[in-house]
């Protein structure tokens, strides 16, 4: 059988500093090498001070991820020598001695599979080489520490996965849950990575590394099953090693065998105490931690009757539920989830096209309201939300700019539905034996009223002219 | 004028307007230009010196408010950093380093109004015995230059006992402080772990090493504590309050308190003029009314092994930033692939530093480290307990800082193994953290014998008046230089 098992790199990219120094820690802003202290890029005599927030948010993951949390969680250093490395270790936490990492043995439910989380690390991301030059004989390799020393969460699984599809919804679930708790935003450039490790049958592990985007370690995860299936098939040993994904061709490259894995020397980080987890702080932090996704999917469903497919969508998007708490009232509710899931996340989804979104809670619940009072069409509804989107302008603003209000005069419908009765005049005649083709008509009215049509007000006054009533 | 006085002497000179400090800081720096060419206990000296001293004249003639050390000249061991001067660690790779940050222990001086004379000569990176390994040339014994002055913080103790300034810091990760204060005749203090910031200490064995101060008194090194001591947000491993006063009570005397001889560190191994020179000290406590007892400390004969490898440990991981790619020496990268190059620039570091960090490698290796590591961490609880268990009989302890007289440059340095067994006195401290000091007792065939005191953790104002009480039993000859 396939087993797959996943390290996902998880950049706490809500904390303001970076883990061990109060340098800024949102480095994707910054001139190269400007952000950086004798603390991050290692000079000598540093030493690192525990950034207690970031204990905090990894904790909040680990709760999340249902792990159980050590009382006293400790740091390592990992030995090893690269250019990104200021320290040429790297802290990070190791459970090889006992648990002392912020979370281990969780689990997390996708569909009808349960996936077990190995264990969650705090660790410091290093900085990033830029490669400069065209040919490879001038090509400089340049280093930027201002990622150096930035927070990161590594959340290990078991190999519980048994195909790469499982591995995506995993990965929607954790992205969707980290951006949910508010410390992480997984729509950043290398925000979150993930390294794969998988096996066929009776075969070795191979891991996976420098899978630049979320989308790819599908793929590759796909590619490597392949191949390995294929070297089996031919009774091919298949050797354990790392191999790297190779995004331009879309295949993996062998970068490593298992005897050349680096020894990476581990020692207690003694510069950094043990840090003491109370009961009370965990409380504390529970009752912090903003409500789960699918807790407000349950509240959404039961409390206003929203379809769960809507509720579903709503409150796995941090973005939109934080729209939808501030907007709605009992009343409303499920016309602005709604407005949100079927009409404002059709023309804003994108990170940027949300941020460019000038609309306000105000705006939606007046829109909702104006909905349920008949105050305008669902379908003008849709044009007066992209309007408030763009420019900001409220509702009776554009409702009067757009000229967007129900056609609800008499004498106006009326002169407009003759009109279309002289231009359908085989479907009028239908129309009297059959009620489909009433609709026809109606969708004719609201197609010449621009949707403005008061659609029961209209009907009324086609069945009068017919004589159906 | 007299510059081998006290840090009291000075202070009240000072006051009294009897001197000021720019005469002081020149009749220093003359000093220095004078010792130095036989001592090198130098590896930097300040040339602002002077100005420094006549802004700190100037705020006292303007009877401005002037930090408590008045313009006191004070070395820096030279792996401590200090803001625009170099700090070089005796070695090649740090040969032109300069910091861009004080240490904790630098800045607290410097707003003091201390003058910073000069950065002091240690073995590199403070890994040795006898400050014979230093990228600048050995640092010699001022009461026999032909003899090492002990180590690591060699340039310290002999800086301060050659009157090249009034006081220094110093680093002990296995006695480095106090084995210069025994060998030069001063006083040197290793703090409770965690009770000094090591912020802007360069790292060599992070979970065992302090900065301490070494001074002429022991009144001295109280003085210094007071400044230096207490809790850093820079340094998470800093501990206790900064209100202490260390140099409070410190004459109360040593009457009624428990004193424990150390079996183990006053038999085999040590000369017999400094056995005899303890067995003097130990009727001169009991002559001040204290109760002196054997205290047996078994796991003494693991802690060498321990120590070395939990030391090496670290070693081999602090030192592992010394790449050469954002600070160094003149080297250019151009040309070389990532990994050539840093073994190209690390075949640089001196021998004992290349032998500590092989080592170190070593015992943290896949598979080994349960074997060594692991093994010595457990060395390591033991003592503790074992400590822990003697001073609920004691409330002091006493053997010699070195088990042997000072010795000729170059004797031993041939020997890594003969050098290692010299700290066997004095790492017990530093495995278990508590504090410790080595004060001026006896000079037996014309070179310097130091008595050790250690107390518990967080116990430094007991240390000081145990020192106190024996230093005032002392009548020492003043240095031949």
């Amino acid at each position: 059988m396939t087993k797959i098992g996943l390290e996902i790199h998880c950049q706490l990219t809500k904390l303001e500093s970076k883990l061990f120094c109060s340098c800024k820690a949102n480095y994707r802003i910054y001139e190269p090498n400007s952000i950086i202290c004798p603390v991050c890029v290692g000079l000598p005599g540093s030493l690192p001070r525990l950034n207690k927030k970031a204990v905090e948010k990894a904790v909040m993951i680990s709760i999340a991820l249902g792990c159980k949390i050590p009382p006293k969680i400790g740091f390592f250093r990992k030995n090893y020598f690269y250019p990104d490395l200021p320290k040429n270790f790297q802290i990070t936490q190791y459970n090889a001695h006992g648990p002392i990492s912020i979370g281990y043995d969780g689990k997390i439910q996708i569909e009808d599979r349960e996936i077990r989380i190995r264990r969650i690390q705090l660790e410091e991301d290093p900085g990033r080489l830029v490669y400069e030059g065209i040919s490879e004989k001038t090509q400089v390799t340049l280093v930027d520490y201002n990622r150096a020393g930035t927070p990161l969460v590594e959340i290990v699984t078991e190999p519980d996965f048994t195909n790469p599809k499982q591995v995506r919804l995993f990965l929607n679930i954790l992205s969707d849950l980290v951006e949910n708790l508010d410390v992480s935003e997984p729509d950043l450039e290398g925000a979150i990575r993930v390294d794969g490790n998988v096996s066929i049958e009776k075969g070795n592990r191979i891991e996976i590394k420098n899978v630049g985007s979320f989308r790819d370690i599908e793929k590759a995860l796909q590619f490597e099953i392949i191949r390995q299936q294929s070297l089996a098939d031919r009774n091919i040993p298949i050797p354990a090693e790392t191999r790297h994904w190779d995004e331009a061709r879309k295949i993996t490259v062998s970068a490593r065998s298992k005897e050349e894995e680096q020894d990476y020397r581990y020692l207690p980080e003694a510069d950094i105490p043990v840090v003491v987890i109370e009961k009370t702080t965990l409380d504390k932090l529970k009752k912090e931690m903003p409500e789960s996704i699918i807790s407000k999917k349950d509240r959404y469903v039961k409390k206003y009757g929203i379809p769960l497919q809507v509720a579903e969508v709503l409150s796995s998007d941090k973005f939109y539920s934080d729209l939808f708490e501030k907007a709605h009232n009992e009343k409303n509710a499920k016309e602005i989830a709604n407005l949100i899931t079927t009409d404002l996340k059709g023309f804003a989804d994108t990170r940027e096209q949300r941020k460019q979104l000038k609309i306000t809670a105000k705006h939606l619940s007046d829109l909702a309201d104006a909905i349920m009072n008949n105050e305008i069409t669902r379908n003008s509804a849709k044009t007066a939300l992209q309007e408030m989107a763009n420019t900001g302008k409220s509702l009776p603003e554009i409702i009067s700019s757009l000229d967007l209000g129900h056609v609800d005069d008499d004498i106006m419908l009326s002169k407009i539905i003759d009109e279309v009765f002289i231009e359908e005049q085989k479907a009028v005649s239908e129309a009297k034996t059959n009620p489909e083709t009433i609709n026809y008509i109606v969708g004719k009215i609201m197609r010449k009223t621009q949707g403005k049509a008061n659609p029961s007000h209209t009907l009324d006054i086609i069945k009068k002219k017919l004589d159906l009533q | 004028m007299n510059i081998a006085i006290s840090v009291a002497e000075y202070i009240q000179e000072i006051q009294n307007g009897t001197i000021h400090v720019e005469e002081f800081i020149a009749k220093t720096l003359e000093r220095i230009n004078k010792v130095e060419p036989n001592l090198n206990a130098l590896i930097t000296k300040n040339e602002k010196a002077l100005r420094e001293a006549k802004e700190i004249d100037k705020k006292l003639r303007l009877k401005e408010k002037v930090g408590s050390c008045y313009g006191m000249p004070i070395s820096i061991k030279d792996n401590i950093c200090t803001k625009g001067m170099k700090t070089t660690c005796a070695s090649k790779i740090l040969e032109n380093f300069v910091s861009p940050y004080d240490a904790t222990v630098v800045s607290r001086l410097k707003s003091e109004d201390a003058i910073i004379i000069g950065k002091a000569n240690l073995d590199e990176f403070a890994m040795g015995s006898t400050t014979e390994f230093s990228y600048f040339g050995p640092t010699r014994n001022p009461w026999n230059t032909d003899y090492v002055p002990g180590g690591s913080s060699g340039g310290s103790g002999v800086s301060v006992s050659a009157h090249e300034c009034i006081t220094s810091l110093g680093s002990d990760t296995g006695g480095s402080v106090r084995s210069p204060a025994s060998f030069c005749s001063v006083v040197g203090l290793k703090p409770t772990y965690g009770l000094v910031s090591r912020y802007g200490l360069v790292s060599y064995a992070n979970s065992i090493e302090q900065i301490g101060p070494l001074a002429k008194k022991v009144e001295d090194v109280a003085f210094i504590l007071n400044i230096i001591a207490g809790q850093d947000p820079n340094d998470n491993t800093t501990l206790g309050d900064n209100t202490s006063d260390y140099a409070k009570d410190i004459d109360k005397g040593i009457a009624g308190k428990k004193i424990g001889i150390i079996s183990e560190m006053v038999g085999e191994g040590a000369d017999k003029e400094v056995i005899a020179a303890t067995n003097r000290a130990i009727s001169k406590l009991q002559g001040l009314g204290a109760e002196c007892i054997p205290i047996h400390l078994e796991s003494i004969k693991y802690s060498i092994a321990a120590y070395y490898t939990i030391a090496s440990a670290e070693a081999s991981s602090n030192l592992a930033r010394y790449d050469n790619i954002r600070y160094g020496f003149d080297f250019s990268s151009e040309g070389y692939e990532f990994k050539a190059y840093i073994s190209k620039v690390r075949g640089n570091f001196g021998p004992e530093v290349t032998r500590r960090m092989l080592l170190g490698a070593f015992v943290l290796s896949a598979g080994y480290y349960g074997k060594y590591y692991l093994k010595a961490q457990k060395v390591r609880a033991l003592i503790k307990s074992q400590l822990d268990e003697a001073f609920k009989k004691v409330d002091l302890l006493v053997a010699p800082t070195m088990p042997i007289l000072p010795f000729k440059i170059g004797e031993k340095i041939d020997d890594p193994l003969t050098l290692y067994l010299l700290d066997i006195n004095t790492i017990v401290a530093n495995l278990s953290g508590i504090p410790a000091i080595s004060v001026p007792f006896e000079i037996a065939n014309g070179l310097p014998v130091g008595i050790q005191f250690m107390a518990n953790s967080m116990q430094e104002k007991l240390l000081l008046q145990a020192a106190y009480a024996l230093q005032n039993t002392t009548n020492l000859p003043v240095v031949p230089l």
